[in-house]
């Protein structure tokens, strides 16, 4: 395995708050890793920190092969550019239209005109995303086009490292279904180094290759998702995992009611 | 778009600083003769003004109608006003610090000890007096101020009578009075407020027309409690020197105004609504001293829109850049520390609760009077609104965008240029809008320190008691306002379309 992200020994806060106490973890290339566990157990600050957003108070977080610095370091800057971030509502500059959201990193990068409008059509069609949406300004999109926006902003500079905090969370269950749909079939299709943070069980056991389970800063189990689903480590583990809603523990073929 | 409208707005309140800044310039000499606002004051000034401008010796600056003796004495000593119309007992008291002094040949003999140089006396005596109505003093028996012991009157005064050492003050106790309500108030109201019985004395200058026009009577002051205010041409130090031709011309005055010839040249201001350009050509010549051209630019006859409407946007435009030029970094740098914002927020705040009158009297004592002190002070007015916008704009802005905008690897300026400043600038926009406004008005305020604009003719129009003069000030600058509101509301409608 060519680990794209490496934490070694990362201890994280939350502004004063201890979050993450002991991190040591090794995310592969190429695969979809999911950091998944209930609100407040330091998920989405650890994908923080692989940006340099919030920046280890012990040890180090390396991305590959280089050491994360603090988000406001001009060679992180730099580094940062070689990243795709989606939020949960996007993310989107409320003041840009959906083209302008789309190529800023482009623009930031002195991309030429026709560079800019062949990439902005492909990641359209990759993203599902209509162009007659082009001069429209995010408040006037729904939740679903906001998320392709924002993917298509985060793809845009063809990027090795995409990065998801709770992507699909405010959807309604129509358009997260769709966009969970698309989102296992562009993962699978880039083959790039994805870091997804989500709560909702079924979603990171639909998308993920590997999943980070995490309950109140320490790692609870790591490891392949088929592995997670069948063999939780510990009952908190256990419990977790059931918390997916039947139907899709039976359409993941998870023994119900017993551990297997 | 919207940034390229703010750049124009810049640019054109650049260009209008610009314009303001070298028509200021003055090519030497000038002579800036100033008055208070008070007819008196506005007839002499204009007459000293005409008589210096027969000679061709220099060209003049009026600053006539300041907004009280202070003013006038604190530009005095500024060095910022070469020649005023002044009076014996005023300088006594302000300058002297003797008010008891009467003798106005010691007074010249101690004033010009000082380095100032009198011309005078001019004739006339323009002391305080006791003024009642007719029907008043006759049913009460009152012909002295004495008479006035053992009933509660009620009063209108200005405040210069009322600071005066030698005035209310004076008065009440040297004829152990027992006075009602006195009030304080300009003084052409306090003789609409005698008329209308709302009061019963008021305090008159002597020379003043409108104690015949409403027939009023003087009590005699019996005690002496007033000394006498024997009018003169008070000039900086050097002036009579410097300008020999201009101080002879004046010389002819000296002797020439009695107290019934300044009477009737003030009743031709207040009762006759003359512009007192005219009545001191028409003055001046018929005493042959002088064939000045005959100016005209007050009471509503001839205003001269054009030159008003440009000091008025200009004292709003200059003194909304200097606003702009510290309110937005101010506001940007407590912006990013909430426990400073507060503090900051509070400061520029404890400067919105100055009175605006209060306010440009401020700077006076550094800048002098004109334009300047009221450009400063504007600015400082200006600066809540401002600040307020930048902080509101700035902190409302999602933290999460921050983020995202480090993800996409913006340095600070790129961030700040095009993420922090289109978000905020809706809010900013609406400070800066609100800045304005507040200042078209106060700006009205200015003429009483010299600064010119709309407020000159609203200054007029209550020294004269003329409602239509005191209009012809105010919807103008209510009108500019309202510009200014669509204005800025246009841009901020602009620069919202995402919201």
């Amino acid at each position: 395995m060519i680990p794209a992200i490496v934490f070694s020994g990362v201890a994280l806060a939350y502004g004063p708050v201890p979050v993450i106490e002991d991190l040591s973890l090794a995310l592969a290339a190429g695969q979809t890793h999911c950091l998944i566990g209930p609100s407040g157990s330091g998920k989405s600050t650890i994908l923080r920190s692989i940006t340099g957003l919030s920046a280890p108070i012990r040890g180090e977080v390396k991305v590959l092969g280089r050491r994360v610095e603090h988000a406001d370091a001009a060679s992180q800057r730099e580094a940062n550019r070689g990243a795709g971030l989606v939020l949960q509502n996007g993310g989107l500059f409320p003041h840009l239209s959906v083209r302008d959201n789309v190529v800023l990193p482009a623009v930031l990068a002195g991309w030429s005109r026709e560079r800019i409008e062949q990439r902005l059509m492909e990641l359209e069609a990759l993203v599902g995303l209509a162009s007659e949406l082009r001069a429209r300004y995010p408040r006037a999109l729904s939740g679903g086009q906001r998320q392709r926006v924002a993917l298509a902003r985060a793809l845009f500079l063809d990027p090795p490292l995409l990065l998801l905090d709770e992507p699909l969370s405010s959807l309604d269950p129509q358009s997260r279904t769709e966009l969970q749909e698309e989102m296992k079939r562009l993962f699978g299709s880039l083959a790039r180094t994805v870091v997804l943070v989500t709560h909702d069980v079924p979603e990171a056991l639909f998308l993920a290759d590997t999943i980070t389970l995490l309950d109140r800063g320490r790692v609870a189990q790591h490891g392949p998702a088929e592995t997670i689903a069948r063999h939780p480590a510990s009952d908190w583990a256990r419990t977790f995992v059931r918390s997916a809603a039947p139907r899709w523990r039976h359409m993941l073929g998870l023994v119900d009611g017993e551990s297997p | 778009m919207t940034r390229r409208t703010l750049l124009a707005l810049v640019i054109a309140l650049a260009a209008i600083t610009a314009a303001l800044a070298c028509r200021r310039e003055p090519e030497a000499p000038v002579i800036r003769v100033a008055s208070l606002r008070d007819v008196e004051g506005q007839v002499l000034g204009e007459m000293f003004a005409q008589l210096v401008e027969s000679t061709g010796e220099a060209r003049v600056e009026r600053r006539l109608g300041l907004g009280g003796p202070g003013v006038v004495f604190a530009a005095f000593e500024a060095g910022e006003v070469d020649l005023v119309p002044q009076y014996s007992g005023s300088l006594a008291e302000e300058l002297l610090r003797e008010p008891r002094l009467t003798d106005f040949a010691t007074i010249r003999r101690k004033v010009e000890a000082l380095g100032y140089e009198v011309l005078g006396p001019l004739g006339f005596n323009n002391t305080y007096g006791i003024g009642v109505k007719r029907e008043v003093a006759e049913r009460f028996g009152l012909r002295r101020i004495s008479d006035l012991r053992g009933r509660a009157w009620r009063g209108a005064v200005t405040p210069e009578f009322r600071e005066a050492v030698t005035g209310l003050g004076a008065m009440v106790s040297a004829y152990r009075l027992a006075l009602g309500d006195v009030r304080t108030m300009e003084h052409a109201l306090s003789y609409v407020a005698l008329a209308r019985g709302e009061v019963d004395f008021v305090d008159v200058y002597t020379t003043d027309a409108t104690i015949r026009a409403q027939d009023l009577v003087v009590l005699d002051d019996d005690l002496g409690a007033f000394v006498r205010y024997e009018g003169l041409v008070l000039a900086r130090t050097g002036f009579a020197r410097e300008y020999p031709r201009s101080w002879a011309a004046l010389g002819q005055l000296v002797g020439r105004l009695s107290d019934a010839t300044m009477t009737s040249l003030n009743g031709e201001f207040e009762i006759a609504r003359r512009s007192p350009s005219l009545i001191a050509a028409d003055f001046l010549t018929s005493l042959g001293i002088a064939r000045p051209a005959a100016r005209s630019e007050v009471a509503g006859d001839e205003t001269p829109w054009v030159r008003l409407t440009l000091e008025h946007l200009g004292l709003v435009a200059v003194s909304l850049a200097m606003a702009l030029a510290v309110g937005l970094p101010l506001g940007w740098w407590a912006s990013q520390r909430p426990a400073v914002a507060r503090s900051v927020l509070s400061l520029v705040g404890v400067i919105q609760t100055i009175p605006g009158i209060a306010l440009l009297c401020f700077f006076i004592p550094v800048f002098g009077v004109g334009w300047e002190p009221a450009v400063y002070a504007l600015a400082a007015y200006a600066l809540l609104p401002i600040v307020q916008g930048v902080v509101t704009g700035l902190t409302q802005i999602d933290a999460s965008l921050r983020d995202v905008a480090a993800v996409l690897g913006m340095t600070d300026r790129q961030r700040r240029r095009r993420l922090e400043l289109p978000l905020a600038a809706p809010a900013l926009i609406a400070g800066v809008r609100v800045a304005a406004v507040i200042n078209v008005g106060t700006a009205a305020l200015a003429a009483l320190v010299g600064a010119g604009g709309y407020g000159t003719l609203i200054v007029t129009g209550l020294a004269i008691n003329d409602w239509r003069v005191v209009m012809l000030g105010a919807l103008p600058s209510a009108g500019m306002a309202m510009l200014i509101h669509a204005l800025f509301a246009a841009l901020e409608s602009r620069a919202s379309r995402w919201q």
